[in-house]
């Protein structure tokens, strides 16, 4: 089975995928979304294979696909995927049939002076993105990693600036111009990889296994670091190069926001492990206390800022920002236990997150509002809701029996040997974050009925409700305004849909999972974050105290 | 430390103790509403069934070496130095908090089912209730203190779900969320301590760190020591972190019974008895966890005697007999078996305590003002005995449970000797008149003189459901003390965990101290008698009062302290940061952007003509690459 290429399929399926949906006949339009689903499943389906054909003590690179693309440059169509990689793979799996169903009823904003666009560019966008994205994380050639790491901003740009909330192009334009100067810089950098290759080797080259055997001047490391550095900052975004993401993350479609926040933002963190630590050690181990300032800094600050927020999916951005601090300080401490709970968390806060948009998403679908100050009571009308509101919040506190603590747990505990410091402060943020979520959770869903959904139900039924209907879909989309509807209006809040369970139910079952049991998960990423730590010159075997080892007594 | 005999027999199954009410919890959220009929039926039988097997367990272990069981299930966390694994750790210790946790919670469950008949929300009452009891079991029981954390933090979000049970109320809600987060702040503490002992010992096991802890410098175990104490306070309500409490009385009083007064509460208690030879090492932390106790059981009790809310009042109780406790650990060695009979005979009576109050407001329409109270004993007769009988066991009766186990803790102080010794000793002795006169005042205004009920208001006995377990706790709080003093010695029972007791030179005579304490007790019942029995009970509080009454009616300032010095600054910070977010680092972008190409609004309207200048950029980009390239392979 090791022969199939797993790789190259999980890139052509959403590919043709997305030119199949886009190609749709407007009279079989109604076909994309159904088609759209099935090749998320199938996606899903062939990570789970290349899962398995993965051999967890095998090579740091397998599933290997290799063309010659560009041979006058060296430039070569290469693939492949250790274990880090492998499991943001999964991820994609996992989120992209999520997003799909979470954007079922997705319906795309007003267009003043023409129809409304066709919703089959959505759902094509949205697969060729998922191909994109899993480009990104296999590709093993730098230049390969650089096109798809260009690229994957376009769909996304019109995901945002095309099906997004009342200021959508505002964000993504700056989406957009952010992303565009961290890729030049990077790019810079690309060329500077080039270079160096060329006058070490004879011939130049982007192929990683390469690169990361050269010996690069400490100067012009530094230079080519800074150049990936940024890029990766301002992708996984840490402040102070976050103010993209609260708008973006904000206008997008849920659906989008989920993918954004998720998967694209951990480009960033990844590179980091891939790119910077492994072919830049001398300047990733000499700025590495700069980047833990901003990661620290990142952590409570922005989880400060998330607290000030009404809105809930700026709030819910702010706090991503908060747990890229985490992730980043877990990669600069240079430990296997912190780059593990790093690599963990990026699955984690994938789910966690994730599952936090998609609810989130569901309670604006009700009431027509972000604010968080139009919403209470919300729990007496929805509990089911308000459970997996509540999990997901929890999640993102990192509660021990989620997911989040394990990650959380190793990223703290891990960099606190190296780093004590930054740790002590980095822990603080536990407490801020217990307050963003309870404070929102609070507000929405405890308390007596206000706003919205205070109004008197259309009709009032006793008890025994048919299964709820799919309540009126906003998404993040042209209905969900920052203003309260008319409070002429009345409005039912159903719980839950069927639709609706079976889009939370996976990312449910993985909080408690992974929560439970990671190790698994664990042993499939720790041979790769143990290559990693080596490369940057730090002991791979882990915290190795003093104590324990210098015998008791002698007894000769 | 364990013995590496074999676990067989019920000891291998030990870990259906926390599984069982964790399935009764997860059946009861998952199966909704078809489970409403017997949910509550199921919930019970799990704590029920874990008290059987708790009891089986713990007689099997007294057969065993060391009387101890070390059950490794899972690999948890391992990766590079670290190594978690999910286990169990069943000693003389961990047994006796294993069984009152399953012993009082189902007894509590039973009442609950009479408590909660009309309650429309009775399903997911008992839920978190069994999420309560198998997170407070993992915490006792885990084998090291990842394990520990993981319940410590479960069980502060089942105080979470409970206090905030009746949710739609805003002071529930808020309640709920101020328990959450003092608890949190407790627990950076505990999880720095952790972290602590894996940068030093690598280990995060009890086993792996009382092993080696003995290696350590001492300023890092007193490091260990304080930070396990900062937990310790948050989870136990003690100063400075004592606030949360009785706000959590605003959960059903079934929960104040269980979680705010009889384990949870107790759960830092555990953690300093079981961490002794952490404590054993460092002196320095030894004595902060005496100020600590000293401090709260005086601040508890003075708080006490001005609330005229009967929760209120029995949670500052609660606050200062945790007080008692933290004092009786923080002595070491001659103080944990104390601490820990205490804590049982506590467990007992004051969640009797609690139970009763349930029962007088079920008869009283939820009125918890005992100014409104006045004349139920003979309308609440079993209510009345049986709260009576807890009355009498908590202010130190002579031979009842609270007398023999608080006796012991104040002997132990003063055989501190030295000044310390006669300041702690003196400061719990006050504490007890204290004690007798809030209680005491408590007893009479609601009990007692005439009847100042809220017209319309019927009160009448409650059902046998909820009337049984609280005649079984008044029986456990008349012979607890007893039984674990004097028939089953407890510190016999926990020598192999924390050592052989060593025989104290006593600075005062045992029976003076017995004569001394109960003397005191007397005054403080007199005093009540003298300022509330003799005189008619307003029925809304007097206004002009003493500075002093003030100061206690307002829990000695404690929520002023917190809201002036961390929440205005804090809500202020937040705001400010906001600001400076939007307007600052995002207006510093903007304008640039602006300056790049031209005005934002224009760059939002101008979508198409962005993506073509993008395309310029690619292009440029390109031909940027291309030309570096022929550049590089043609020199």
């Amino acid at each position: 089975m090791t022969d199939v290429p797993w790789l190259l399929l999980m890139i052509a399926v959403p590919a043709v995928g997305a030119a199949v949906v886009a190609g749709l006949p407007a009279a079989r339009e109604a076909l994309a979304r159904p088609l759209a689903l099935a090749v998320s499943l199938l996606v899903l389906l062939l990570a789970v294979l290349a899962t398995v054909a993965f051999d967890t003590g095998g090579d740091r690179f397998q599933l290997t696909t290799a063309v010659a693309w560009i041979p006058d440059f060296g430039v070569d169509f290469a693939l492949g995927v250790d274990g880090i990689a492998l499991s943001m793979l999964l991820l994609i799996g996992v989120l992209v049939p999520v997003v799909v169903g979470a954007s079922w009823h997705e319906t795309p904003p007003p267009r003043p002076g023409r129809g409304p666009r066709s919703m089959r560019a959505f759902w094509a966008w949205l697969l060729l993105l998922e191909s994109l994205m899993v480009g990104v994380f296999a590709a093993t050639d730098v230049f390969l990693f650089y096109v798809f790491f260009e690229a994957m901003l376009v769909p996304m740009y019109f995901l945002i600036g095309s099906f997004g909330g009342e200021n959508r192009q505002y964000a993504a334009v700056k989406f957009f111009l952010y992303s565009l100067l961290g890729g030049l810089v990077m790019l810079a950098s690309v060329i500077g990889l080039y270079v160096v290759s060329n006058s070490q080797l004879g011939e130049g080259t982007f192929a990683f296994d390469a690169l990361r055997q050269l010996e690069i001047d400490p100067g012009v490391q530094k230079l080519l670091f800074l150049g990936f550095f940024v890029a990766f900052a301002i992708k996984a975004p840490l402040v102070p190069f976050h103010t993209w993401l609260p708008d973006a993350g904000t206008q997008a479609p849920i659906g989008a926001s989920v993918l954004l926040v998720g998967v694209l933002d951990k480009v960033g963190t990844f590179g980091f492990l891939r790119y910077c630590l492994p072919l830049f050690p001398d300047a990733a181990r000499d700025l590495a206390p700069w980047v833990l300032v901003l990661a620290v800094v990142g952590v409570l600050y922005a989880a400060l800022v998330a607290i000030g927020q009404d809105d809930m999916k700026r709030l819910v951005s702010y706090t991503s920002i908060a747990h890229f601090g985490f992730i980043a300080l877990g990669i600069f401490a240079f430990t296997t236990e912190a780059a593990t709970g790093a690599v963990l968390y990026m699955v984690n806060h994938g789910i966690a997150t994730g599952l936090l948009f998609v609810v989130v998403g569901m309670v604006i679908a009700r009431s027509g509002s972000r604010r968080i100050s139009d919403h209470g009571g919300l729990a007496a009308r929805a509990p089911l809701l308000a459970g997996v509101f509540l999990l997901a919040g929890l999640a993102s506190l990192a509660l021990p029996g989620t997911n989040s603590f394990v990650s959380e747990f190793l990223v703290l505990i891990g960099s606190f040997p190296e780093r004590p410091v930054h740790t002590v402060l980095a822990t603080l943020g536990i407490v801020l974050a217990a307050l963003y979520v309870l404070l929102m959770y609070q507000r929405v869903m405890h308390g007596p009925a206000r706003g919205v959904l205070a109004e008197p139900d259309a009709e009032p039924d006793a008890g025994a409700a048919p299964e709820p209907a799919d309540p009126p879909h906003g998404g993040g989309g042209a209905t969900a305004v920052l203003a309260a509807p008319a409070p002429a209006r009345t409005r039912r809040v159903p719980d839950l849909s069927r639709r609706e369970v079976a889009v939370v139910s996976p990312l449910v079952a993985l909080i408690l999972l992974l929560g439970v049991y990671p190790q698994p998960l664990i042993d499939l990423v720790t041979p790769a974050v143990e290559a990693t730590i080596s490369d940057v010159g730090a002991d791979p075997g882990g915290n190795t105290p003093q104590v324990g080892v210098t015998p008791i007594e002698e007894d000769d | 430390m364990p013995a590496s005999v074999p676990v067989d027999g019920l000891l291998s199954v030990a870990w259906l103790v926390i599984a069982l009410p964790l399935a009764g919890a997860a059946l009861l959220l998952l199966g909704g509403r078809r489970t409403d009929r017997w949910g509550h039926l199921l919930a019970t039988g799990t704590v029920v069934a874990a008290f059987v097997l708790a009891v089986a367990s713990t007689l099997q272990l007294s057969g065993r070496p060391g009387h101890a069981a070390s059950i490794d299930l899972f690999t948890f966390i391992r990766t590079g130095g670290l190594d978690v694994s999910a286990g169990l750790l069943i000693d003389p210790l961990s047994a006796v908090f294993m069984l009152l946790i399953t012993g009082v919670g189902a007894l509590i469950h039973v009442y609950s089912i009479g408590y909660m008949a009309h309650d429309s929300g009775r399903r997911r009452f008992f839920a978190y209730l069994n999420l309560f009891v198998a997170a407070m079991l993992l915490l006792v029981l885990g084998n090291s203190y990842v394990a520990l954390y993981v319940g410590w933090e479960g069980v502060g979000l089942a105080s979470y779900l409970l206090i905030a049970f009746w949710y739609t109320r805003p002071a529930a809600a808020t309640a709920a969320k101020k328990a959450f987060l003092m608890n949190r702040i407790g627990d950076v503490g505990l999880a720095l301590a952790i972290f602590l002992m894996f940068a030093q010992l690598g280990t995060t096991s009890y086993a792996g760190v009382f092993g080696e802890v003995g290696l350590l410098a001492g300023g890092t175990v007193t490091a260990i020591g304080l930070l396990l104490l900062l937990g310790a306070c948050g989870k136990s309500g003690q100063f400075p972190l004592q606030a949360w409490l009785p706000d959590a009385m605003e959960g059903p009083t079934p929960v104040s019974a269980l979680i705010h007064a009889a384990t949870m509460v107790t759960a830092g208690v555990y953690l300093i008895a079981r961490s002794a030879p952490v404590y054993d090492e460092t002196p320095t932390a030894r004595t902060v966890v005496l100020a600590v106790g000293a401090v709260t059981l005086l601040i508890g009790a003075i708080v006490g005697c001005a609330y005229d809310d009967i929760k209120k009042v029995l949670a500052y109780s609660t606050v200062s007999q945790i007080g008692y406790m933290f004092l009786a650990v923080g002595l070491g060695p001659v103080g944990y078996a104390a601490g820990i009979a205490h804590l049982l005979t506590h467990g007992f009576f004051k969640a009797g305590l609690f139970l009763g109050a349930g029962s007088v407001m079920h008869a009283m329409d939820d009125q918890v003002d005992m100014r409104r109270f006045g004349g139920l004993a003979k309308r609440l007769p079993v209510t009345f005995v049986t709260f009576g009988l807890g009355y009498l066991a908590l202010i130190g009766f002579p031979f009842l449970s609270g007398y023999w186990t608080k006796d012991a803790i104040i002997e132990a102080a003063l055989d501190r000797g030295g000044w310390s010794g006669w300041v702690l000793g003196g400061v719990a002795v006050l504490g007890a008149g204290l004690t007798a006169f809030y209680m005491t005042r408590l007893m009479l205004m609601t009990f007692f003189g005439k009847a100042r009920w809220t017209p319309g208001v019927h009160p009448h006995e409650s059902p046998p459901s909820m009337t049984a377990p609280m005649v079984v706790l008044a029986v456990g709080s008349v012979a607890a003390g007893f039984l674990l003093v004097q028939v089953f010695p407890l510190a016999e029972w926990l020598e192999p965990v924390f050592g052989e007791p060593a025989e104290a030179a006593h600075v005062v005579a045992p029976a003076v101290v017995g004569i001394v304490v109960t003397a005191v007790m007397t005054v403080g019942v007199l005093a009540a008698w003298l300022f509330v029995g003799r005189r008619e009970v307003p029925t809304t509080a007097p206004v002009r009062v003493s500075p002093v009454v003030t100061a206690a009616r307002r829990a000695l300032y404690a929520d002023t302290v917190n809201e002036a010095l961390v929440m205005r600054p804090g809500i202020w910070l937040t705001r400010a940061l906001v600001w400076l977010d939007n307007r600052g680092v995002d207006g510093v972008v903007n304008g640039a952007a602006a300056a790049l190409g031209g005005s934002s609004s224009r760059l939002g309207r101008a979508q198409t003509g962005f993506v073509r200048s993008y395309a310029l950029g690619m292009l440029g980009g390109a031909v940027l690459v291309a030309g570096a390239l022929v550049a590089v392979t043609t020199a």
